[in-house]
């Protein structure tokens, strides 16, 4: 029985070994400099830089004159087009720019990679400089990309610091390594605080009561983060005031469990908790709160 | 100047995949569509446009050849350009005098190899094609140059899409994109001069103005926002003597028709690329000859009385072409 599928064969064309091409004098000696690390471009009749140079004036055809000078080795973009998916032909494995680059001293614009981190950067009038790559050929390869000028700088500042946690603080931590969030009842005005504390911020009074609450709670308010943070599983993430059952003041935690957009105001959530043996003195006991499925609660 | 024009026009049915057509099975239904509207068997001068590098292969234009049947021996000529400028060198081979009727085809089936990989290939091997700019890349650039606002741009590309799904020729697309198709297909055009342009055809498109300039191949050396070439070719072929009922330009991305409007100077009223255009179906190296087929069919069926087809090559529309014809000027 004949196949239903067509008859198809792979079919490559290529030269063995590449396919070579002399440079000519104009040409070669830009190569030449390139493999150098030098940029050069060669003058018309007219007076005009040529970068790349050309063997003949593109304006009046005649050919240039053999007057070279040196040019950039910085420029600045006239247009640049984003590359969000390099191909395997492209100079860069990540996205990248094609970009006109007006180099210093030229009059004529060189296109070339310009490896700008993001499409923001693409602004009009940005100045680049070259990168080389170590392993120079006389190619136009010689040159790896453009990279823009430095115009910021980001700096560190390690300070470091070491903490002792206070004993409500610790009090607090401990139940949660057991399972449970404790919380304070202040004895003048009965209001309930979590995280454990030993003073009420609104009647200035010490409180030495103690008040377990559930695992269970409500979103006060909630916050979509979309800046990573070591302590969130992802971006984005979710943080949200939760008013545990029983407390008067709500506790900030992360929320998980469902896409960040769907969670709202009112909803019910209930504390994730990692297994025991897992636990150590820390808020990260809780994985996050997650959906109970409740129905939502007018706040 | 011999009075020369477009007497029949005919295409394929332009498909996004390989059908499985060998180039002459595709060609043979346009030029015998063409011969068949002609009456003609023979034509004093035949000549082609297609590129090698899509099929991999060199020299295969010449079994295209295979479905003209060329023997005894035909007088022929190829260029490795788009057929729109085969249908040049058919127009200057009639201005000798000595034969009457020419046959243009092109053809192109951009569905065999990686059609981004190939047209880096069209680059000068110096100082572009070792970067690996493709056509999308050289639009990139040329689109940021001119710098036209998004908005605008999407209706000229939903504007030829919808009219693309009304053209039995084109494939059926989305109505946003911003890259025209990567097609197969094929285009047949005959060109009669003189009493044999009346003979053959009802309402001769007749070309009273033809021309092609270039600028320099480098994109750093122009003004991309700009096409000096097709400024100059649309002044040499008269294109502003007269009115202009419909333009058919070879403007690939949306920027370009921007680009190409202004340096024809076409006025507001002028109805552009009512086929779809490129960005409703492109088989490369036919492109620029359906365009000037699709503007001189206007003339053929009596919609229209002054025409412009235009045809560009290179990158960032480095080459142009631009065709003016006109109806009962014989």
């Amino acid at each position: 029985m004949p196949s239903e599928e067509p008859l198809v064969a792979e079919h490559v064309l290529e030269f063995p070994g590449g396919y070579t091409r002399s440079t000519g004098p104009v040409i070669g000696r830009f190569l030449t400099e390139l493999r150098e690390r030098r940029l050069y471009g060669v003058r018309t009749r007219e007076g005009r830089v040529l970068v790349p140079p050309l063997e003949y004036d593109p304006d009046t055809g005649e050919a240039v004159t053999g007057d070279w000078t040196e040019v950039g080795p910085a420029g600045t973009v006239t247009a640049a087009s984003w590359v969000a998916e390099p191909r395997p032909e492209h100079p860069l494995d990540r996205p990248f720019a094609w970009a006109l680059i007006r180099l210093d001293g030229a009059d004529t614009a060189l296109v070339h990679a310009l490896d700008a981190g993001s499409p923001k950067a693409l602004k009009p009038g940005l100045r680049v400089r070259p990168v080389w790559r170590e392993q120079r050929t006389g190619d136009i390869t010689d040159l790896a990309c453009f990279v823009p000028e430095v115009t910021m700088i980001t700096s560190a500042i390690p300070a470091r610091y070491r903490i002792r946690a206070s004993d409500s603080l610790t009090r607090f931590l401990e139940g949660v390594r057991d399972g449970y969030f404790l919380g304070a009842r202040c004895g003048s005005c009965a209001k309930v605080y979590v995280p454990f504390r030993t003073s009420c911020p609104e009647c200035g009074v010490a409180v030495g009561e103690e008040v377990r609450l559930p695992d269970t709670g409500t979103i006060t308010t909630f916050a979509i983060n979309n800046l990573p943070d070591p302590r969130a599983p992802e971006v984005p993430f979710v943080s949200a005031y939760i008013l545990l059952d029983g407390a008067d003041v709500p506790m900030i935690a992360l929320v998980g469990g469902l896409p960040a957009h769907e969670v709202r105001q009112g909803m019910r959530v209930r504390a994730e908790w990692l297994p025991p043996e897992q636990r150590t003195l820390s808020m990260s006991n809780v994985r996050w709160f997650a959906p109970t499925g409740e129905e939502d609660v007018a706040l | 100047m011999r009075e020369v024009a477009i007497v029949a026009f005919a295409q394929t049915r332009h498909t996004l995949t390989d059908t499985g057509l060998s180039e002459p099975e595709l060609l043979l239904p346009v030029l015998d569509e063409v011969r068949e509207r002609t009456g003609l068997r023979r034509f004093g001068f035949t000549c082609s446009g297609s590129c090698d590098y899509l099929a991999g292969a060199p020299f295969s234009f010449v079994s295209a050849l295979d479905a003209l049947g060329a023997w005894p021996p035909i007088s022929e000529s190829h260029v490795e350009m788009d057929a729109a400028w085969a249908l040049y060198e058919a127009w200057v081979r009639l201005q000798h005098g000595d034969v009457d009727t020419a046959l243009v085809y092109g053809f192109g089936k951009s569905t065999l190899g990686d059609l981004r990989s190939i047209a880096t290939l069209q680059l000068d091997p110096y100082y572009l094609a070792p970067l690996g700019l493709d056509q999308l890349s050289l639009a990139g650039l040329q689109a940021a140059a001119l710098g036209a606002p998004q908005a605008e741009l999407d209706e000229i590309v939903r504007r030829s899409r919808t009219d693309g799904l009304a053209n039995p020729h084109a494939p059926d697309l989305p109505l946003e994109g911003d890259a025209p198709p990567v097609t197969d297909g094929a285009a047949a055009v005959v060109l009669a001069a003189g009493e044999a342009a009346r003979e053959l055809c009802a309402r001769p498109a007749y070309l009273t103005g033809l021309a092609h300039r270039i600028e320099p191949h480098y994109l750093g050396m122009r003004d991309l926002a700009r096409s000096a070439s097709a400024a100059d070719a649309a002044r040499a072929a008269g294109v502003g003597k007269g009115h202009v009922d419909v333009a058919e330009l070879h403007a690939c991305f949306a920027h370009e028709e921007l680009i190409l409007r202004r340096a024809l100077d076409l006025p507001p009223e002028t109805v552009v690329n009512p086929s779809g255009g490129p960005l409703a179906a492109n088989p490369v190296m036919a492109t620029g000859l359906i365009r000037l087929g699709e503007a001189a069919r206007r003339i053929h069926d009596g919609d229209a009385t002054r025409v412009v087809g235009h045809a560009a090559g290179g990158p960032c529309l480095q080459h142009n072409l631009v065709a003016v014809m006109e109806a009962g000027h014989g």
